[in-house]
């Protein structure tokens, strides 16, 4: 029987440190798609140690996981301590659906004073801090891709995106740093 | 001397920097800031161009985006050669290289214009009379004739380098033009603490204070005050200010399209600096403040290079410090154009006479005149012009009738008034309201959160424009009334007067080349042969004539030709009505509208985490929706076909592995999840066990199949779908649609699992051996994990859902694996198929495999007219079953009608002979045409494992032909194929158990 087998990311080595940003892909994590009913937020809640969060756009984290509302019966979970986040789900009894889509995504983590005019190059979404304050999550659209923002800080954002749109997303974001 | 119109005392570039550019292979010298029409002039060069239809020679008319005829290529390079350059707009820079269009030989002796001579031939509507017999003629003559001389300018002919850039971006406010109204309105907003864009299309803000002399605000001359609030408003953290930019396209809910020109007045822009920046503003508040456009008279020859708009020589002087001419004459409607020879008479130039067509103008731009002694022709009009490449005479004479006199000039300035630029507020829906009393068509209602000011909203007034734009401004960002901000603005000079249509001398009996529309060489009398030939509509008028056709989209003409038709029509302007304004104000290269999206970043590639293997492992491969898919591994020596033919007999053999991860995947989870799979597919799931696949199948409400695959029960809540690799987006979106509109009370939910997990297929009668070394925790013996089912355990140390599923017909396994770990799964699985002499296939040879099994690809065999039955899934459908979706449809009478065309297997008579897909099939290949079609090749291929030719086929009544002898005709001859079963390998389904 072979050892365990190590993640092996879709953006390996790949990095930008341009005039005001930074392109750096995101440490691998353990994902879970929650979609639940209002019912079930509270144990939910309880089971991953985090309030989910129920306002458009808002997210909450707790040490390295985090909740992210995509929907009115949707959040993206995250940790980066490679818990296991289907497990915890697992003991609540109210109707819910949990599915694990820790390798499904990926994510580039975008920072620099020039992070909203990056964005802004392929996301039609208002950026500024006032609307989209650090914390703030939205599943949009960046050029032709579907992508999850999460601004972690006031000039450093989290995108999301699927596996093998994370290619094309790179390279999108290479060509909007390089709009100064 | 360098620049001899060049007046020293005059104009702002003062001692700006000498800089080196050629027009048409003549180096010329200008000064930094100049445009190209502006250094041109400084040389005393006015003839640029040649007109579109008579090839008559032209020159700048504006000092603008209005401009209609000076239009000339700018080669940067090879590859950078863009036609159709405004010289109004376009700034030198050292090397600049510009040429001019539509001549040949050369500018001043020009074979063209022989249609000049020709001209009673090229009358209005002449394309739609001339071209229209003998028809033999069009392919020959009439199209290549109208393809060469249609069109202005030559495209560039090799691929555009530069890159280009897109911003979406928000603001409060939306300012556009900076002249003084908008500077005003962005100001008052800015000072309300509003988010503001201020966009002006020129390289520096000031609009017509660049040449307004006579205009005061805050206490400075009009220049420096735009100049210093500019400057304030750049350093402003809730200011962008955006100069060479465009408001070219209004659109819905506030959404404005700009164009900011970044590289093209540069010497040598960096390789990866954007030409272009397209910004995609939603403003939650427009100020529209895009001035007036100053339209020229209306009389014979009125289009010889020299004579251009008075607004136009003004700021050639006033800012440029160039003069158009030594002795120059004034042709006027209205009393702005007065102002021009004032400025140039105290510059020293001398003016050969102001010619004013009203009887009694009135004003201290009047009185003026006359002390300085200029000679004032009122209630007169200029009835001709001499000169070829450039005027040097016009012909004068009383409106009231009586002797006609010559004089001498060699510049002549016209104006017949100024049109509002209600451009953008016509695009954004707002409804234009006609004056009557100005003859002005003004902002009526607004529909978008707008408000236009100044000179656009028929303004004439510096001071009420600055108080309504510093209102607008003020209000656009909330502030309050008692704070609203004021400024002292007022100007020594006058806009008022003007006229629309023709004047004296180009009057409806006249043959005269009065033009209206310069670009697309439409006269005066154009316009009204149109209307006697039937025309009643501007619509018509315009598309007859072409006139407002052009690309500048008769910014100076259309009030004049919609004023000759009415005249003509004998009804008021605004019955006769006024053609659409549409995006974009003035063009937009391609470049700015693709932005990023070209090349690599044109559409997303998708690749699976073993693409790489398949890469260095010599795959070629093919596109399936945006994912590149291994086609097939050649090896060395091999062709496609060879290479086919080894991976398909491989597979039977021993085994082949193959990636299928692009296929999509569902999770649907919750206790309703097997009543809502089903009400999405035909088959049956309730009493599917946990552990066992189905294949299913999904219609649409009309009964036919939409998508296909196989689904495994993972859980008494929670199904494993798999789609096709093309249908996983709009499979999610058809069950979603369904769950939240039609079956709302189940409790299930979605989760698209696409790309969450690779799926390495192993395949073929060794495939259980291959896989059984690195599977930890579950018995893969075919009474413990039997054909068509699932189960969860671990593989190479990772957690897999192994599903035993064959599209092959062979014993086989499709591994799912976390997609992070699939690179490495692969490669320990390849390294064990090679102890069995497995190969890797792709997906000709997966094509190939199933066709032999008679398995259907959506897509391939289906065309969304196909139902399960025509396809033989008819055992797919749950016969118990009281709904599902596309139930009702099956039953509908046209899907049940027998003859329907059903899916069946063809031979050729000859085995090697390989149907071309697509291909018809007839029943009688000698029947007279038109012969009877009764289907059509679905899918053909060579199959290696049965030694002969396969094809699946859609047939009128298949199902009941077997063993039938029927066509497919061929340009060399017609083949001859009999009906089979669509099963050509393993009959039995034998080996997917063995």
């Amino acid at each position: 029987m072979a050892d365990a087998i190590a993640r092996t990311g879709a953006l390996e080595g790949r990095f930008l440190n341009d005039e005001g940003i930074t392109l750096v892909r995101a440490e691998p994590a353990t994902r879970l798609l929650l979609r639940a009913p209002e019912t079930a937020l509270k144990p939910l809640s309880k089971a991953l140690g985090l309030d989910l969060p129920q306002r458009p756009k808002a997210s909450v984290s707790g040490g390295k996981r985090a909740a992210l509302w995509l929907g009115p019966d949707e959040w993206l979970v995250i940790d980066e301590n490679g818990g296991d986040l289907m497990e915890d789900c697992a003991s609540v009894s109210a109707f819910h659906s949990a599915v694990d889509v820790s390798h499904r995504n990926t994510a580039v983590l975008v920072s620099g004073p020039r992070v909203e005019a990056v964005l802004n190059a392929g996301c039609p979404q208002d950026l500024s801090l006032d609307v989209f304050p650090v914390g703030a999550c939205s599943r949009t659209v960046f050029g032709k891709a579907e992508v999850i923002l999460w601004r972690t800080e006031r000039d450093a954002f989290r995108v999301e995106c699927w596996r093998s749109f994370s290619d094309y997303v790179f390279m999108l974001l290479e060509a909007a740093s390089r709009d100064r | 001397m360098a620049q001899p119109f060049r007046i020293a005392t005059a104009g702002r570039l003062g001692k700006a920097d000498p800089v080196r550019f050629t027009f048409d292979g003549k180096s010329f010298e200008g000064l930094h800031g100049d445009t190209l029409a502006s250094a041109l002039l400084a040389n005393g060069v006015h003839l640029v161009g040649r007109s579109f239809k008579y090839h008559r020679p032209r020159g700048m008319v504006s000092a603008g985006a209005e401009e209609p005829n000076a239009l000339v290529g700018v080669h940067r390079d090879a590859a950078r050669r863009a036609p159709n350059v405004r010289a109004t707009v376009q700034e030198i820079h050292e090397g600049l290289n510009a040429v001019s269009q539509n001549r040949w030989p050369s500018l001043s002796f020009d074979v063209g214009a022989l249609n000049d001579l020709a001209s009673p031939f090229f009358s209005a509507g002449f394309y739609y009379k001339t071209f229209m017999w003998p028809k033999a003629a069009w392919e020959r003559v009439y199209e290549p004739f109208i393809r060469r001389a249609a069109g202005l300018g030559e495209a560039p002919d090799r691929p555009d380098p530069d890159c280009y850039a897109n911003r979406f971006a928000h603001c409060d406010v939306l300012v556009i033009g900076g002249g003084a109204a908008g500077l005003s309105a962005a100001l008052a907003a800015a000072n309300a603490g509003a988010r503001v864009i201020l966009a002006d299309e020129q390289a520096e803000t000031g609009g017509a204070l660049r040449y307004e002399t006579g205009a005061m605000i805050d206490g400075m001359p009009g220049w420096n005050w735009a100049q210093a609030v500019t400057a304030d408003l750049a350093a402003r953290d809730n200011v962008r200010l955006l100069t060479r930019t465009t408001g070219f396209g209004y659109y819905a809910q506030n959404m404005v399209g700009l164009v900011e020109r970044l590289t093209d007045h540069l010497v040598s822009p960096a390789t990866d600096q954007p030409r272009e920046r397209l910004w995609q503003v939603r403003a939650k508040r427009v100020v529209l403040a895009t001035g007036a456009i100053e339209r020229h008279m209306v009389f014979p020859d009125n289009d010889r290079p020299g004579i251009m708009l008075a607004s136009a020589a003004r700021t050639y002087l006033n800012h440029f410090g160039v003069t158009v001419g030594r002795n120059v004459a004034i042709y006027t409607a209205g009393d702005s154009a007065w102002q021009a020879a004032l400025d140039l008479k105290r510059s020293g130039v001398s003016i050969a006479a102001i010619v004013d067509c009203r009887p009694d103008p009135q004003g201290p731009h009047v009185e003026e005149a006359r002390r300085l002694g200029i000679e004032c022709l009122t209630g007169h009009a200029v009835t001709g012009t001499g000169g070829r490449l450039r005027v040097s005479s016009i012909k004068v004479r009383p409106v009231s009738g009586g002797a006609e006199r010559t004089i001498a000039c060699d510049a002549l300035l016209t104006s017949s008034g100024w049109t509002p630029a209600v451009h953008l507020f016509s695009q954004s829906r707002g409804k234009l309201a006609f004056d009557a009393e100005t003859q002005r068509f003004l902002p009526g209602n607004a529909v978008q959160e707008l408000v236009s000011v100044g000179a656009c909203a028929g303004n004439i007034d510096l001071g009420e424009t600055v108080a309504e734009a510093l209102k607008a401004g003020h209000e656009a960002a909330g502030g309050v009334a008692r704070k609203l901000p004021k400024l002292a603005a007022d100007s020594t000079e006058r806009w008022s007067g003007g006229m629309l249509g023709a004047g004296e001398g180009a009057g409806a009996e006249s043959t005269a080349k009065a033009f209206v529309d310069f670009q697309n060489d439409v006269t005066a009398k154009d316009i009204r042969q149109a209307v006697r030939e039937g025309m009643r509509s501007i619509e018509h008028v315009k598309r007859f004539t072409t006139t407002g056709m052009a690309t500048d989209q008769g910014k100076t003409s259309n009030m004049h030709g919609l004023a000759i038709a009415a005249e003509m029509l004998d009804r008021p302007i605004p019955e006769v009505g006024l053609t659409t304004f549409r995006a974009p104000y003035t063009p937009v290269t391609f470049g700015a509208l693709v932005g990023h999206g070209k090349g690599r970043l044109f559409e997303p590639v998708r690749r699976t985490p073993m693409h790489d293997w398949a890469e260095a492992h010599g795959a070629v491969f093919e596109d399936v929706g945006q994912w590149k898919r291994a086609w097939y591994f050649p090896q060395a020596g091999e062709d496609m076909h060879a290479a086919v033919a080894r991976e398909c007999r491989t597979v039977r053999q021993s085994a082949g592995i193959f990636d299928a991860t692009t296929l999509g995947k569902i999770e649907v989870v919750g206790p309703d999840a097997a009543r809502f799979m089903e009400l999405m597919y035909t088959n049956p799931w309730q009493k599917l066990g946990v552990g066992r696949c189905r294949y299913g199948v999904m219609l649409r409400e009309d009964g036919f199949i939409y998508d296909d695959g196989v689904v495994g029960r993972l859980a008494e809540d929670r199904f494993h779908v798999t789609t096709t690799t093309g249908g996983a987006p709009r499979v999610l979106n058809h069950m979603e649609d369904y769950l939240q509109t039609e079956f709302p009370d189940l409790k299930v939910y979605l989760t698209s699992t696409s790309e969450q997990w690779a799926v390495i297929a192993v395949q073929g009668p060794k495939s259980r051996d291959i896989i059984a070394p690195l599977v930890e925790g579950i018995d893969l013996s075919d009474d413990a994990m039997p054909h068509m089912s699932v189960r969860e355990g671990m593989i190479c140390g990772v957690p897999t859902r192994l599903f035993r599923m064959s599209f092959t017909g062979e014993r086989g396994f499709e591994i799912n694996v976390p997609a992070d770990y699939g690179r490495a799964v692969w490669e320990a699985v390849w390294a064990e198929g090679e102890k069995h002499g497995a190969c890797a296939y792709g997906t000709e040879t997966m094509h190939v495999l199933r066709a032999e099994k008679g398995f259907i690809i959506v897509g391939q065999e289906t065309d969304g007219t196909v139902t399960p039955h025509d396809a033989g899934l008819s055992w797919a459908i749950g016969k118990k079953k009281t709904d599902f979706v596309g139930m009702r449809g099956l039953a509908r009478p046209d899907l049940v009608a027998p003859g329907r065309k059903q899916l069946v297997g063809l031979r050729t008579r000859d085995p090697k002979t390989v149907l071309e897909e697509g291909a018809q099939i007839v029943a009688d290949p000698d029947a007279p045409v038109p012969v009877p079609m009764l289907g059509h090749v679905t899918s053909s291929y060579w199959s290696e494992n049965c030694g002969h030719s396969i094809a699946l086929a859609l047939v009128a009544g298949g199902h009941e032909r077997m063993g039938e002898t029927l066509y497919v005709p061929m340009p060399e001859g017609a083949i001859t194929v009999e009906v089979t079963s669509t099963v050509f390998f393993d009959e039995k389904g034998a080996r997917t158990n063995g």
